[in-house]
């Protein structure tokens, strides 16, 4: 690790609100997240998956309640690392877009090239290194994005939908990505509907549903033996709105 | 038109009172605007990326300042640079110093409220992404500066075309001294009003070229730059 910092884990909520003007975005939230196998965040849209996210990365604050990273009221500048579901690419090429992230966190000058060439070959985009990362296709932006969240060595791991706009070959490569990451002992947190890819890496399910945690589960509880009449149509497939 | 023909042979000879002409207007205004740019950016970033009050009033005023009356500011900077001015003991006025305050002054607002809006578009599109990597502060406008570098450079052309073109603070502060604070626009202003229509055309043939040059480099670089960085 480049800093000492310390541990984001467990990731606490404790009743947690976000209202913006009159329309409630959460509600009453209780959830922690510990170190583990993956915890997939899964609902329909609008559900608050992404809300929750950005409110485990410190982008957003709770209207109401408290959450703690570790026992902290305030995460700082922690080794936590958020991919969008649409990435924003900095104006230079996609190696300098993750060398970007390198020098964030402090990484040494002359270590940066060959960290960020490994990073993009582990996302399969070495040959694209050059090229200007706004002109990659919209898969390939979400690799690079993926490359400069790994840049941070990330503790946590905070993905939003990180496969919905690549093709099977891509959302295959990208998963066993997040599987490595995974059993190297980074905590993921990812929002997906896909329920196949909730199956083949979750550890944990959060099913939300309207803002709310509808229900908290393992992979084999939540598919298995949902405990609630939403989250048995939502895993038959049917529309839960 | 004879004028014209005349105009070109002066241009082609070389003509020295010409040239000298061209080189203090090309001086002045490249100075002001290096100095607008100075002061400008970091006054764009800053109000594109904080919040105080009356920050609104600031930009409304900043934006209104673009179309500055040139001969208001000529008078403002004459009165402050004046014997009896509070800045008159440096003895600036009708010197090529004074045009380049007053040029810089006229200059600022255009490039400062420029780079506001650039710097504050991208802002809201990489802030995110910013924030989420733990970018300082100053990381931010560094970052914000680079990333947006091509569309200031239209922000500062806009400046130099102002600068260049302008003919009322620098006919009021410079007054105009033959060999000392003519410019390419002052004399043409006087030599139309004296009946000396070559030299007049002949610098508003070169004046005209200048600025059609610089921008299409400009052009040429943004397009090169553009493929390159995205």
């Amino acid at each position: 690790m480049m800093r000492a910092t310390p541990s984001d884990l467990p990731l606490a909520l404790d009743g947690v609100c976000l209202r913006i003007g009159s329309t409630t975005v959460l509600d009453r939230l209780d959830l922690t997240i510990t170190p583990g196998a993956p915890t997939l965040v899964v609902g329909p849209n609008g559900s608050g998956k992404t809300t929750l996210l950005r409110l485990c990365m410190q982008l957003v604050r709770p209207t109401e309640g408290r959450m703690s990273w570790g026992g902290r009221a305030d995460a700082g500048q922690g080794r936590r690392a958020i991919l969008f579901q649409k990435p924003v690419m900095l104006r230079r090429s996609a190696a300098a877009n993750v060398c970007y992230a390198l020098a964030q966190i402090g990484y040494p000058r002359h270590l940066r090239a060959a960290c960020t060439h490994e990073l993009l070959d582990r996302v399969g985009l070495a040959d694209l290194a050059a090229r200007p990362a706004r002109h990659l296709s919209g898969g390939e932006q979400q690799r690079v994005a993926l490359a400069r969240a790994l840049a941070r060595q990330p503790e946590i791991l905070l993905l939003d939908e990180p496969t919905a706009s690549l093709d099977p070959a891509a959302t295959l490569h990208v998963e066993e990505i997040i599987r490595t990451a995974a059993q190297s002992g980074t905590k993921i947190v990812m929002a997906s509907h896909d329920l196949g890819q909730v199956r083949r890496l979750a550890g944990d399910v959060v099913f939300m549903v309207r803002g709310r945690v509808c229900e908290q589960a393992t992979a084999v509880d939540f598919f298995d033996r949902p405990s609630t009449p939403e989250a048995a149509a939502f895993i038959r497939g049917d529309l839960v709105l | 038109m004879p004028e014209s023909v005349d105009a070109w042979q002066l241009i082609a000879g070389g003509d020295a009172t010409l040239f000298a002409i061209v080189r203090l207007s090309l001086a002045v205004s490249l100075s002001a605007v290096a100095i607008a740019v100075l002061v400008g950016l970091p006054l764009g970033a800053l109000l594109a990326l904080t919040r105080f009050p009356g920050r609104s009033a600031m930009i409304v005023v900043l934006n209104g300042f673009m179309g500055l009356p040139p001969v208001v500011v000529g008078l403002t900077v004459y009165l402050l640079l004046s014997r009896s001015g509070p800045l008159g003991e440096f003895g600036l006025l009708f010197t090529p110093a004074a045009m380049v305050i007053a040029q810089a002054l006229l200059v600022l607002p255009i490039i400062a409220a420029l780079a506001r809006q650039t710097i504050e578009d991208l802002w809201s599109e990489y802030r995110d992404e910013l924030t989420a990597m733990g970018v300082s502060p100053a990381g931010r406008v560094a970052t914000l500066l680079w990333d947006s570098r091509f569309s200031l450079v239209t922000a500062l052309l806009a400046g130099f075309g102002r600068a260049a073109a302008e003919v009322g603070t620098v006919m009021i502060v410079g007054g105009n001294i033959e060999g000392f604070t003519r410019t390419m626009t002052t004399t043409i202003a006087l030599e139309t009003s004296k009946g000396n229509l070559p030299l007049a055309m002949g610098l508003g043939i070169i004046l005209i070229g200048i600025i059609i040059a610089i921008n299409a480099a400009a052009w040429g670089l943004r397009l090169w730059s553009e493929r390159r960085a995205g």
